[in-house]
């Protein structure tokens, strides 16, 4: 869990994980320009506001993620070797970290997943996110995602 | 009338100083992102007098032994200090004798050995044990799993939608099948106060007793078990403003006596030989093993700071706050406020139109109020309504009014931020 709290330095080693660094840089770059909390949770809203909603039937059991407090949706493919992601919640601060996720993760190969840190949740602020809490099962997403990699793909060094 | 009334107040404002109460609890200083901490999640867990913290810590430097065994000078302090501190929740209670109140880890540890050990000895096949919809879990789940070992089944009083127990529901419900009737003195939803004087006086008519849940009442009100002539009562220190890890059942000693312990151990044995072990008298029978004495002194401070105070004070400063309280959600527009049940305690529940708990939740965090959401373990209770969860806020003796108008801001802000 706490690999994930890695700074950006360290994860941009990573030569294989450019794209996934990159995005992870350009979601920092846009919250450092952020003045206050306030503002961050404005953005957060109006990103869970602009990100689609899954079909009612696919809010299913087999797409929920375990979660306390809000309930989470995540539908995920293979497509022509990347993975193919859709993330649904019924809390809207949820829906908006869901989408700075997909942002990430979303239309990456299984092997750039699993071998690049995750560091933008805890540069941005959000890292109480990434505590191994039932609060918003954040960590189960991230997790469902790397187990989903790791059954479809190589992982490559 | 008026000359009295006014004596009240007055009495009232010499009696209990909020803000000189608040000097006591160290953490009520503390910031939380950068704002004065306002802290409405006491039906989690209350906060900490100074007293109590110091109760511990002068425990454990001066005098710490474990108890009852031995013979030198630290242990036999400690044995003292632990039975002063069951004499304390005693007294707290009103129960008859120190000998039927025995320690346990808390609440739900107390329902636990009531349904073990009580539903062993009496529940069988074909009998039914009585909760209500508006139960903690900790007071449905022990007893669905007494009703799984003995075959008996578990049967519910609904409450309405006001928060009030559905009472003459139970008259039809109780009968010769009924074993127990389980039921919480206040709901940690609602904040109802439920009638539990008088369903104990329905159910021992039917030769019934019963368990009162007393976690979420101990906090606020005078709790008095001979008043309430309940079979049983449970509560939790940590709900209390002492330690976690220690509560209190409280049993009727013919019930005590009869009941057989539900764990083996040192220390609630008179003789054991490899043949055979006899018990020790109640309440030590209940007590296996090196009990959490620590946690009970911390009780004992624990009851001493709040029966200092005065429980009814405590009462009369919360009903000012309940006061305040629900006027000013009732102003707020699109708020829904679950449960106005006639006697209530400082617990409540609400949602946002058209917003999740939780979004409520993360804005107030940001503005330092800590309110606690989701379903606070009464799924039955979201059920009633119809909601995934809550944002529920309770008080406590040291809130103040001007706290509940910085989460009435709170929640203009989060309107703000979601419009």
């Amino acid at each position: 869990m706490s690999s994930w709290k890695v700074s950006r330095e360290y994860a941009a080693y990573s030569l294989d994980s450019m794209t996934i660094v990159a995005a992870q840089n350009e979601i920092v770059a846009e919250f450092e320009g952020m003045a206050d909390w306030f503002d961050v949770y404005e953005a957060l809203v109006k990103m869970g506001r602009e990100l689609g909603s899954l079909e009612e039937d696919e809010r299913n059991d087999e797409n929920s993620i375990p979660g306390c407090q809000s309930n989470v949706w995540l539908k995920m493919r293979m497509e022509n070797g990347i993975i193919k992601l859709e993330a649904d919640s019924d809390a809207l601060i949820t829906k908006g970290i869901l989408s700075l996720l997909l942002r990430v993760l979303d239309g990456r190969p299984p092997g750039e997943i699993l071998n690049t840190q995750l560091f933008f949740l805890y540069d941005i602020g959000l890292s109480t996110n990434l505590s191994p809490s039932r609060s918003d099962g954040l960590n189960n997403i991230i997790g469902t995602v790397m187990d989903f990699a790791r059954n479809n793909g190589t992982q490559t060094s | 009338m008026v000359l009295a009334a006014e004596i009240g107040q007055l009495r009232w404002m010499v009696m209990f100083d909020v803000y000189k109460v608040r000097e006591d609890f160290p953490i009520l200083c503390t910031d939380v992102h950068g704002r004065p901490l306002v802290y409405f999640d006491n039906a989690a867990t209350s906060q900490k007098p100074q007293c109590v913290i110091d109760a511990v810590i002068d425990h454990y430097a001066q005098h710490n032994s474990n108890i009852h065994r031995g013979v030198h000078q630290l242990s036999e302090r400690c044995s003292a200090a632990y039975e002063a501190a069951r004499s304390k929740v005693r007294g707290f209670i009103n129960a008859p004798r120190d000998e039927d109140v025995i320690f346990t880890s808390g609440t739900t540890d107390s329902i636990n050995l009531v349904a073990q050990s009580f539903s062993s000895a009496y529940l069988r096949k074909g009998d039914e044990v009585i909760v209500t919809e508006m139960e903690h879990h900790s007071n449905i789940v022990p007893w669905q799993m007494a009703c799984e070992r003995s075959g008996a089944s578990l049967r519910t009083i609904p409450f309405d939608d006001q928060g009030d127990l559905e009472l003459h529901l139970l008259k039809e419900m109780i009968s010769d099948d009924t074993r127990m009737l389980a039921v919480s003195h206040v709901s940690n939803v609602l904040g109802s106060v439920n009638p539990v004087k008088e369903m104990v006086s329905v159910a021992h008519g039917h030769g019934v007793p019963v368990l009162v849940d007393a976690a979420q009442s101990a906090p606020h009100i005078p709790v008095d078990v001979k008043d309430i002539d309940c079979d049983f009562l449970a509560f939790s220190g940590h709900k209390v403003h002492a330690e976690t890890g220690i509560g209190a059942l409280y049993g009727k000693s013919e019930w005590l006596q009869e009941m057989p312990p539900y764990q083996g151990g040192g220390g609630m044995v008179a003789n054991v030989k490899v043949g055979g072990t006899t018990y020790a008298e109640p309440p030590l029978k209940f007590e296996a093993g090196t009990p959490n004495y620590i946690g009970a002194i911390s009780l004992g401070a624990a009851l001493d700071y709040m029966t200092g105070l005065g429980m009814n004070e405590i009462a009369a400063h919360e009903e000012r706050l309940t006061e305040h309280m629900l006027e000013s959600l009732g102003r707020f527009e699109g708020l829904t406020l679950y449960g106005d049940a006639t006697l209530r305690c400082p617990v409540f529940s609400f949602n946002l139109e058209g917003l999740h708990h939780y979004d409520v939740g993360r804005i107030l965090d940001k503005m330092g109020i800590a309110v606690r959401t989701g379903t606070h373990c009464a799924e039955p209770v979201m059920d009633h309504y119809g909601v995934t969860g809550t944002v529920r806020a309770s008080l406590a003796l040291y809130n103040t009014i001007e706290e509940i108008d910085v989460l009435l801001e709170g929640l203009e802000r989060v309107r703000s931020i979601f419009a």
